[in-house]
């Protein structure tokens, strides 16, 4: 659906500024602990301009119903609404309309795959390829899997650098391997992975791939097709869109033959008291009522970041972030977790003289909004070295200014405590 | 208040320089405490008699609120009964998390200072975890091979 009602996110030609542009966020002007809040945890959940808030409150105001099966005129407009946001998604990600399911977000649609073509696909003593630097939502659903399907899990390695050591790639996807599920942007070090390159080789070996793709949808553009992945799950709350819905993509072969998810309405096509048969992909993995108003809320948050542009959102991203490196490493004691080169908007550290929740604590102080701890990274931490980190994540409506005030912060956090 | 002063001299001094740190190797229980969300972690060893705390130290990492409790801690329950520990540790526990708890008993000492730490309610697990570690060791039985981890995570919101 595009509801440009308030003409603020029709594609047009003129660029608007970015200060223009953060003035579509409430939520940005507002005073914490005394300080102008600036809010650099975006990779923990963005925040949503008002083109979005007020497409939520417009479907309930006039057009919440139930969708798809109400015969009346609410229910075809909430209907017509969903099924627009679907095919808004789709083409945000390059992919057809029946090959995007929604979810809750990634965490769900990566569960999705290991309930339905896991389940089919892996057996005893197969294997499922992963990396070092998975988030666990990537990481802990698969030992589950290969628990209980007595397969196991290899790793790609990180190198200390903080990208994928591929030198060993071929070694690991040959044999049993099955499925290759990898971080499209590591939230913990900002790494950008060559996705392209890494389903290129998968394929080779006949292996297919997932790409976690919460910390990129919304930072980059990203064509399935050309990516030649197999499945992609996304997080709609990190670009922009509300919390509580995300999206699978799977290829439509692939989802065709897949056994259902969960059981119930919405996902059937005829049932009678010992069985039932099943509507196809992607209905087929949406049984209940869905998120309805935040899937609509999704596909308004899809044309609001295409309206601004998403190269235009990356290159901002890293300019932030190179800003940032380049000003905190002249404080005493700063190590900057990651690569210098193909990162995205995010910076993790550790300072010698604080731990990360003094910091964010600290930080909290000054209206500075970070993020401390293990990321949801555990055994990537370890294999780092560093117990806990915090992190600074940027996204377009950040300022140069605001970096600038956050190494301030920094240097006082760690004058106080050194 | 702002959180510079929660962070008192005191505290800065024992997070840096944290007291009866270190291994004891005749220790009769160890405790590992846990909190992986925030990546604490402090091992506490203590010879315990059926009476008193003889000996007590500890080791580990974690944020300057949590090494400095364990350190105060250590200085406040060595050569102390078990009887008074109980009391310190319903203390120090009321003091951070009582709804209405009045002025801190006199009996923390050293401890008073993070009081403050109530204010900051994300942060009471970090001043915990040595002090959940201690109610363990209360608890197990003297010695014990395989400890179970503690953790204090559920002590404030989760973050």
């Amino acid at each position: 659906m595009r509801s440009c009602r308030k003409g603020v996110f029709v594609h047009n030609s003129v660029s608007r500024s970015w200060l223009a542009i953060r003035e579509d966020f409430p939520v940005l002007n507002q005073q914490v602990n005394g300080h102008p809040l600036i809010y650099f945890d975006n990779a923990a959940t963005s925040q949503k301009p008002r083109p979005v808030l007020d497409v939520l409150a417009g479907y309930y105001e006039r057009d919440n119903a139930n969708v798809h099966r109400g015969l009346h005129e609410l229910s075809n407009r909430a209907t017509a609404a969903y099924e627009g946001a679907r095919e808004r998604l789709a083409a945000y990600i390059g992919a057809d309309a029946s090959e995007v399911i929604f979810t809750r977000g990634t965490t769900e649609a990566i569960n999705l795959i290991v309930y339905t073509w896991a389940e089919e696909n892996i057996h005893e003593g197969d294997a499922i390829l992963l990396t070092e630097m998975e988030h666990h939502s990537n990481l802990v659903p698969w030992q589950l899997l290969a628990k209980r399907k007595k397969a196991t899990l290899r790793f790609v390695p990180v190198t200390p650098e903080g990208v994928l050591d591929l030198d060993e790639l071929d070694r690991l996807l040959a044999g049993p391997v099955k499925l290759f599920s990898f971080v499209h942007i590591s939230n913990t070090l900002g790494t950008i992975n060559p996705v392209a390159e890494l389903c290129a080789r998968a394929r080779q070996f006949g292996v297919t791939t997932l790409v976690d793709a919460a910390q990129s949808a919304g930072h980059l553009t990203l064509n399935v097709r050309e990516l030649g992945c197999d499945f992609l799950a996304l997080s709609g709350h990190k670009m922009c869109g509300p919390t509580g819905i995300g999206a699978l993509y799977g290829r439509k072969e692939l989802l065709d033959a897949m056994p259902p998810f969960h059981g119930g309405g919405e996902m059937i096509s005829s049932v009678a008291y010992e069985s039932s048969e099943f509507k196809p992909a992607p209905y087929r993995f949406e049984a209940g009522t869905p998120a309805i108003a935040q899937s609509i809320g999704l596909g308004a948050a899809a044309d609001y970041l295409d309206a601004i542009g998403r190269e235009r959102i990356l290159e901002h991203d890293q300019a932030l972030a190179r800003e940032a490196i380049r000003l905190m490493e002249e404080i005493p004691g700063m190590r900057i977790l990651g690569p210098r080169e193909e990162r995205g908007g995010l910076v993790s550290f550790v300072l010698e003289a604080a731990h990360a929740h003094d910091i964010v604590s600290m930080a909290d102080q000054y209206g500075l909004a970070l993020r401390g701890g293990h990321h949801c990274t555990q055994p990537l931490l370890r294999k780092l070295g560093v117990p806990a980190a915090s992190r600074a994540s940027f996204y377009f409506y950040n300022t140069l200014e605001e970096v600038h005030r956050m190494v301030d912060v920094l240097r006082k956090v760690h004058a106080f405590f050194a | 208040m702002n959180l510079e002063e929660l962070y008192q001299e005191i505290i800065l001094d024992h997070s840096k320089r944290p007291r009866n740190f270190g291994a004891l190797p005749d220790a009769t229980v160890t405790v590992k405490g846990d909190n992986p969300s925030c990546g604490d972690e402090v091992e506490l060893a203590l010879r315990l008699t059926p009476e008193r705390v003889d000996e007590v130290r500890f080791t580990g990492h974690g944020c300057a609120i949590c090494m400095a409790s364990a350190s105060l801690m250590t200085i406040k329950i060595r050569q102390k009964s078990r009887a008074e520990v109980t009391r310190l540790l319903t203390g120090f526990h009321d003091m951070l998390t009582a709804p209405d708890p009045g002025p801190p008993p006199a009996e923390l000492g050293d401890l008073q200072v993070l009081a403050a730490v109530r204010r900051f309610p994300q942060r009471v697990k970090c001043a915990m975890l040595s002090w959940r570690a201690l109610e363990q060791a209360f608890v197990q039985s003297p010695v014990s091979a395989h400890p179970p981890a503690v953790s204090t995570e559920a002590e404030s919101p989760a973050d």
